[in-house]
């Protein structure tokens, strides 16, 4: 563990958190949002702002700043870890069918008419995504890591397929842009309920990966090397897993399909500070927290006053950098 | 005290994989795990570290392997696969100290002290200290092979199983390793070797055990079970055994 560059990330994440509140299309000054922010908390009894100014502050930005920051830390934290279980570099948060599970999942729901509840949609599209494709694999002879990656690309391409079919086959106008803006994945219209969905996903998920992600470390020769270095192979990846299907539907569900951050992060973090699990997965969550803070930013103001989703900035930055990785890999080895 | 396994069986999709083998691995002694390709010995080397549902009994030190708890055997027992390998970007010090993973709790993490010393002399053993900081990918088949045995050897193992340790490894490597096994055995450790180089195992084998089609075939002294009747009965191949009066041990010789 590197608790220097750990309060380092913190520290980052915080001053970048506080900056990126202060940036939009309203004209704030940075001075008048912070103070507004410590009104609410209660800790400051003059408001300066008037109401709608306020209301831009604390039911608009700060949310979306908050819900920026942990789905980036979730998705880039169930990155790390379907990396180790997989024992694949190419795996991310979606790789078992997760996140076109999502989409159909949400699109369904959508076209019932129920948009308000289009994130729970999300989270049973995820995972039972995540739950045929573990069948699947069972069923093939055991769900060793290939066979379960196989099956997710089954689930992946039939969810895809049915979701087009849904939007050829009757979407129109409004509900095409809310589903494009979901499979694209964005932050738009992040509410304090959303805030604390994520949260809670992240307070239950993380202490468990956390805590048993050390012994991921045994899993870099496979399940063999793993359970003969005495580690409980099958409880380890089952636990794993299920705590990672959690976060990711949970974020899924908040953001959509945002692409790139459970891939790329943990690979930028691998480079900087090594393999080591114990280490790794910390300093992924604040990366990913980081990144995805700043692309949001990037989302809600590059084109203002028009949003670009987030998925599309996460996928811009993220594909090159992913390249840059992949090259750095080819030189070591 | 010696490995005692008696009356192992293992049957994968209905078929009998092995079928009640049993035999003794002395203490300080190498045992070689001979027979042909399928013949279970690999299998029989991961069922004696309990990674695969299995009855019988492998009792070492007064405790049966395939019951105890898993942390406990990892101290135990160390392992040396056949040819792995990894996409993770490790270096040859990062693997040595996988065997420690035993040693550690969850809860404190990486609480062990003594580690970083047990490390060295893992490399040190193998004679991979100046490679300590190389990435694994980038040596050569045999010197990955010499640090899998320095992982293993860092889980301080009272016993240790190698699945054909000498395939990748040209003449001389073969030899240091035979060499190292030899010294890990006179310091008390209880060696059990799957090889396929009959001639290595005549030579520098206490132990013999051959297993056909998952059948225990016979076991014993090297000069006892290396016979021509046996090489024919199990490996199918006809062949003669010269006496090297020098080392009192068979060379065999195919015909």
């Amino acid at each position: 563990m590197r608790p220097a560059s750990l309060s380092a990330l913190t520290v980052l994440l915080l001053a970048s958190a506080l900056i990126a509140v202060t940036l939009g299309p309203a004209e704030i000054t940075a001075g008048d949002v912070w103070l507004t922010i410590l009104h609410h908390l209660g800790l400051m009894a003059e408001p300066s702002l008037s109401r709608l100014q306020d209301a831009i502050v604390w039911e608009l930005r700060l949310p979306r700043v908050l819900v920026a920051m942990g789905v980036g830390a979730g998705l880039a934290l169930a990155g790390a870890v379907m990396q180790a279980l997989t024992r694949n570099p190419l795996a991310d948060p979606y790789l078992l069918g997760l996140s076109s599970g999502a989409a159909l999942g949400a699109v369904i729901f959508l076209l019932l008419g129920a948009v308000l509840l289009m994130p729970l949609g999300a989270f049973f599209g995820s995972t039972g995504a995540l739950a045929l494709a573990l069948l699947i694999a069972q069923l093939l002879g055991g769900a060793t890591p290939s066979r379960a990656i196989l099956a997710g690309i089954c689930i992946s391409a039939l969810a895809t397929a049915a979701t087009s079919f849904l939007i050829f086959w009757s979407a129109t106008g409004d509900s095409y842009r809310e589903i494009l803006s979901w499979l694209m994945g964005s932050l738009a219209g992040s509410l304090w309920s959303d805030v604390g969905l994520v949260f809670a996903a992240l307070l239950l998920c993380v202490p468990i990966i956390l805590f048993f992600g050390r012994a991921l470390d045994a899993f870099a020769f496979g399940d063999t090397s793993a359970a003969a270095l005495g580690i409980d192979v099958p409880r380890l990846r089952w636990t794993m897993l299920g705590a990672s299907a959690l976060l990711t539907g949970i974020m899924v569900a908040v953001g959509g399909a945002i692409g790139f951050v459970g891939l790329v992060v943990p690979h930028v973090v691998r480079l900087a500070i090594g393999t080591s699990h114990r280490a790794l997965l910390p300093h992924a969550m604040m990366v990913g927290a980081i990144f995805m803070l700043w692309a949001d930013t990037l989302a809600r103001t590059l084109f203002d006053p028009r949003e670009l989703p987030v998925g599309i900035i996460t996928a811009l930055i993220g594909a090159p950098i992913f390249l840059l990785v992949l090259l750095r890999y080819r030189r070591i080895t | 005290m010696s490995l005692s396994v008696s009356d192992v069986s293992v049957t994968r999709g209905g078929k009998p994989i092995l079928s009640n083998v049993g035999f003794t691995a002395p203490k300080g002694a190498i045992t070689g795990l001979l027979g042909p390709n399928g013949a279970g010995k690999s299998t029989l080397l991961h069922t004696l570290l309990g990674l695969m549902p299995t009855s019988g009994s492998a009792v070492f030190e007064r405790v049966d392997l395939l019951s105890m708890p898993r942390r406990e055997r990892a101290r135990m027992a160390a392992l040396v696969e056949q040819s792995v390998s990894t996409e993770e970007r490790l270096s040859v010090r990062d693997v040595v100290a996988l065997g420690r993973i035993p040693y550690q709790s969850a809860l404190s993490g990486a609480d062990d002290p003594a580690g970083s010393e047990i490390i060295n002399q893992a490399l040190a053993d193998v004679g991979m200290q100046e490679f300590a900081d190389r990435r694994i990918q980038s040596l050569s088949g045999g010197e990955q092979q010499r640090v899998h045995i320095a992982r293993a050897l860092a889980q301080q193992p009272r016993l240790l199983l190698l699945d054909e340790p000498t395939s990748h490894l040209d003449i001389r490597a073969q030899l240091e390793l035979t060499a190292l096994l030899r010294r890990k055995a006179v310091s008390g450790m209880t060696v059990v070797v799957a090889i396929h180089d009959l001639n290595l195992a005549a030579r520098y084998c206490d132990h013999l055990v051959v297993l056909d089609r998952g059948r225990l075939s016979a076991e014993g002294a090297p000069n006892q079970v290396l016979t021509a009747r046996m090489l024919e009965a199990v490996y199918g191949v006809r062949a003669r055994l010269l006496d090297d009066p020098q080392s009192d041990r068979a060379t065999i010789v195919y015909d």
